[in-house]
C-alpha cells in the first residue's frame, strides 16, 4: 500500500460514516427528565464540553441517559454513540464498557477481544462503539472519543466533574 | 555567518522564500510521507541552522555559569549573554542595555509587570484595561493582581471584523485606568492594534502602557521609543529563535522604582537576615541562573533576521496574507475570521460543519500542521460566538505554494468529513 493510501485509510476509518453521522445529528442530545444524576466535564485543551444526564432506578438500571456535547465530530459521535448503547443496560455494564471503549480507543484491545472482556450481553455495544477504534492511530484524538465516558462515569459515580487533564480545575 | 541574506529573487526582485526554507533544516523533513507545510509559526517559529548552530556552538566551546567564575570560560559565557542583551536593545531600539530583562518567555515577562509593577501602583477602585483579544497570558496575571489588590479590570470590545476602534478604546480608558496592557498583534486574528493612538489616550490619563509584542515584533519593525509605550515584551521563540528565553523591555526609571519579582541569587546586592539589598536592573529581576544559550540563541536570530530586509519581509508577508484570504474563501463554506484593515500574516478561519479538530487532523495527513482551538485566547472565541477556529500563519519561509496546499487539503477535507 503506498503512503497516499494508508493515509487515506487511517482517515477514512476514523471519519466512518456512522462517526460523521453521529457527529453530525447526535441522538439523545438532550437532558434526561428526572433525572437522578448529572455531570459535566471539558478538555481545557481544545474547549471541548461534555454534560450527560441520566436516570437511575433503585435497581442501579439506566432508564434513561443523555449527553450534551459540544466539540469535534469524534466527541459529539462518542457521546451520540454511548447513549444509545447504554440506555436500558446496568450501571455496572456501563462500567465495563467503559473499559472496553479506553481499550479500543488506545489499541490496547482488538473489537473481538474486547467483546470477549464485556460477555456476551454487551457484544453488540461493543460492535457500535468500535466505530470509535479509528482513533488509535490519532494519538491526539483519543482524548475526544473517550471525554463523553469520562463523564459518565462522574455522572454515574456522582463525582459531578469530569475532565481529560489530571488536576485541571475544569 | 557571513554574507547578506537578502535573498531576493534575481530574476523578479521577489523575496526569496525558498531560499530562507532552505535555512531551516527541519523544513525539509517529510510528515506522513508529505512535505511539511508548516503554518503554525505564530505558535512557534521554526529555527534556522544559525541559531542551532549557535546554542550548539556555546554548549560545546563556551559553556558555564555567568556572573560568577573568575575564569575563562565563565566571563566567556557572561560575556556572550551580556551581547546578546546588547542585541536585543538594538534590536527593539532601546535606549539602554539595562532596559533589556531577560525572562523565561513573555508570560513570564508579562507576569513579572503585573507582580511588580502592578502590585506596587495599584489601589482598590483602580483599573487595568485590557482589549477583548487578549491572550490569556495578558489576561490571567492581571485578574490575579487585580485580586489581590481590588483593582478592576476594564475591557475594550472588539468589532466583528476583528479590529479594535480608537472610539472602543477612547471610552473604555478613564481617569481611573492605571494600567492599559494590550496586544502589538493579535495572536488569532493578525489585527495590529493602533498601539500608538493607545499609548497617546493612556499617557493622557496618567497610565503606563504594557504591550504584549509576542506576535508584534515578529511581524512588524519594532523601535520602543517610537511606540512611546512603558513596557514590551515577547518570547524569543515566536521570532525564529529558541523556547525557554523572553524579553521584558522597560524604561529604566520604571525598572529602578519596581520591586523585585523573584528573589534568588543574581538579583542581590547584600543579603543579611534582617534585610538585603538588590542589584541593579537588570540583575534586580533575574533571579537565578539565567536561561544562558537560549539568549544566545536568540541574539542569533536576530542576527539571522537582521541580514533580512525587514521592510521586504513584511511585504512577502503581506502578500502571502492577501493571497491566502482571497484563496480560502474559494473553498466552499469557508467563512474568514478576522478580516480588519491593519493585519498581520496570521489568518483564523471556520468551515461549516467541520468541526477545527477534524479539520486539523484530516489536514495534518496531507503534511499541512495548523492550529485548531481557541489559542489561548477564550475570551475572543466567546465575543467572536466561535468554541474554536483554525488557523494558519505565515513566517519567512512559506511560500504561496504553501497557501496552495493548504487549500487543496482543504478539498480534501470537505470530501472526507462533510
Ligand atoms: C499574543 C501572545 N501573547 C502571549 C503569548 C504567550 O507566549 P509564551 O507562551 O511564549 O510565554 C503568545 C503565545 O502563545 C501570544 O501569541
Amino acid at each position: 500500500m503506498t503512503s497516499a493510501a494508508a493515509e487515506s485509510n487511517d482517515l477514512l476509518s476514523l471519519y466512518q460514516d456512522v462517526i460523521l453521522d453521529h457527529g453530525k445529528r447526535p441522538r439523545n442530545a438532550r437532558t434526561v427528565d428526572a433525572a437522578t444524576c448529572s455531570a459535566s466535564g471539558n478538555n481545557p485543551l481544545c474547549g471541548d464540553r461534555v454534560t450527560v444526564t441520566a436516570r437511575i432506578s433503585s435497581e442501579n438500571q439506566i432508564e434513561d441517559v443523555a449527553a450534551l456535547a459540544k466539540g469535534c465530530a469524534i466527541s459529539v459521535a462518542s457521546a451520540s454513540l454511548m447513549t444509545e448503547v447504554l440506555k436500558g443496560q446496568s450501571v455496572d455494564a456501563a462500567r465495563r464498557m467503559f473499559k472496553a471503549v479506553q481499550d479500543l480507543c488506545t489499541g490496547q484491545r482488538q473489537p473481538d477481544e474486547a467483546k470477549a472482556d464485556v460477555g456476551p450481553a454487551l457484544t453488540a455495544g461493543v460492535d457500535r462503539l468500535a466505530a470509535l477504534s479509528g482513533v488509535q492511530q490519532f494519538p491526539a484524538r483519543v482524548k475526544c472519543a473517550t471525554l463523553p465516558w469520562h463523564v459518565l462515569i462522574s455522572c454515574i459515580e456522582g463525582t459531578d466533574r469530569a475532565t481529560t487533564e489530571t488536576g485541571s480545575n475544569a | 555567518m557571513t554574507g547578506t541574506a537578502v535573498k531576493l529573487d534575481a530574476i523578479n526582485g521577489r523575496f526569496d522564500a525558498l531560499a530562507f526554507k532552505r535555512d531551516f533544516p527541519i523544513l525539509a523533513k517529510l510528515v506522513h510521507g508529505k512535505p511539511l507545510t508548516y503554518l503554525d509559526s505564530a505558535a512557534s517559529a521554526q529555527k534556522p541552522k544559525a541559531v542551532i548552530d549557535a546554542m550548539t556552538f556555546a554548549y560545546e566551546n563556551e559553556y558555564a555559569n555567568v556572573h560568577r567564575g573568575a575564569y575563562y570560560l565563565s566571563e566567556k559565557a557572561t560575556s556572550n549573554y551580556e551581547a546578546a542583551r546588547e542585541t536585543v536593545r538594538k534590536f527593539v531600539n532601546a535606549a539602554h542595555a539595562e532596559e533589556i530583562v531577560f525572562t523565561k518567555g513573555a508570560t513570564e515577562a508579562l507576569n513579572l509587570v503585573a507582580a511588580s509593577y502592578g502590585r506596587s501602583v495599584l489601589q482598590p477602585g483602580d483599573e487595568v484595561v485590557l482589549t477583548e483579544l487578549e491572550h490569556h497570558s495578558n489576561i490571567v496575571p492581571w485578574q490575579l493582581i487585580c485580586e489581590a489588590t481590588g483593582a478592576e479590570l476594564r475591557v475594550i470590545p472588539v468589532s466583528a471584523d476583528g479590529s479594535v476602534s480608537l472610539d472602543s478604546i477612547q471610552s473604555t480608558i478613564g481617569v481611573r485606568t492605571k494600567i492599559v496592557a494590550v496586544a502589538h498583534v493579535s495572536n488569532v486574528l493578525g489585527t495590529i492594534l493602533p498601539v500608538e493612538q493607545i499609548v497617546e489616550l493612556a499617557h493622557a490619563v496618567g497610565a503606563k502602557v504594557v504591550i504584549d509584542g509576542c506576535q508584534g515584533v515578529v511581524h512588524e519593525a519594532v523601535d520602543v521609543q517610537a511606540l512611546g509605550c512603558d513596557f514590551y515584551a515577547f518570547s524569543g521563540h515566536k521570532l525564529y529563535g529558541p523556547n525557554g528565553i523572553g524579553v521584558l523591555w522597560a524604561r529604566r526609571e520604571l525598572l529602578d522604582a519596581m520591586p523585585p519579582y523573584q528573589g534568588g541569587g543574581e538579583m542581590i546586592a547584600t543579603v543579611k537576615f534582617a534585610k538585603s539589598t538588590w542589584a541593579e536592573p537588570p540583575a534586580k529581576f533575574e533571579a537565578g541562573t539565567p536561561p544562558i544559550v537560549p539568549a544566545i540563541g536568540l541574539a542569533a536570530a536576530i542576527d539571522y533576521l537582521s541580514r533580512i530586509d525587514r521592510a521586504a519581509l513584511i511585504e512577502h508577508e503581506r502578500d502571502l496574507l492577501g493571497y491566502a484570504m482571497d484563496r480560502l474563501v474559494t473553498v466552499p463554506g469557508v467563512k474568514l475570521i478576522g478580516t480588519a484593515q491593519r493585519k498581520a500574516s496570521v489568518q483564523s478561519f471556520v468551515m461549516d460543519g467541520a468541526h477545527p479538530h477534524d479539520l486539523a487532523t484530516v489536514l495534518d495527513r496531507s503534511g499541512v500542521a495548523v492550529r485548531a482551538g481557541h489559542h489561548c485566547a477564550q475570551p475572543l472565541m466567546t465575543a467572536l460566538g466561535v468554541t474554536a477556529t483554525s488557523r494558519a500563519s505565515f513566517a519567512l519561509y512559506n511560500t504561496r505554494e504553501d497557501v496552495d496546499v493548504l487549500v487543496a487539503a482543504l478539498h480534501k477535507a470537505r470530501e472526507i468529513l462533510l
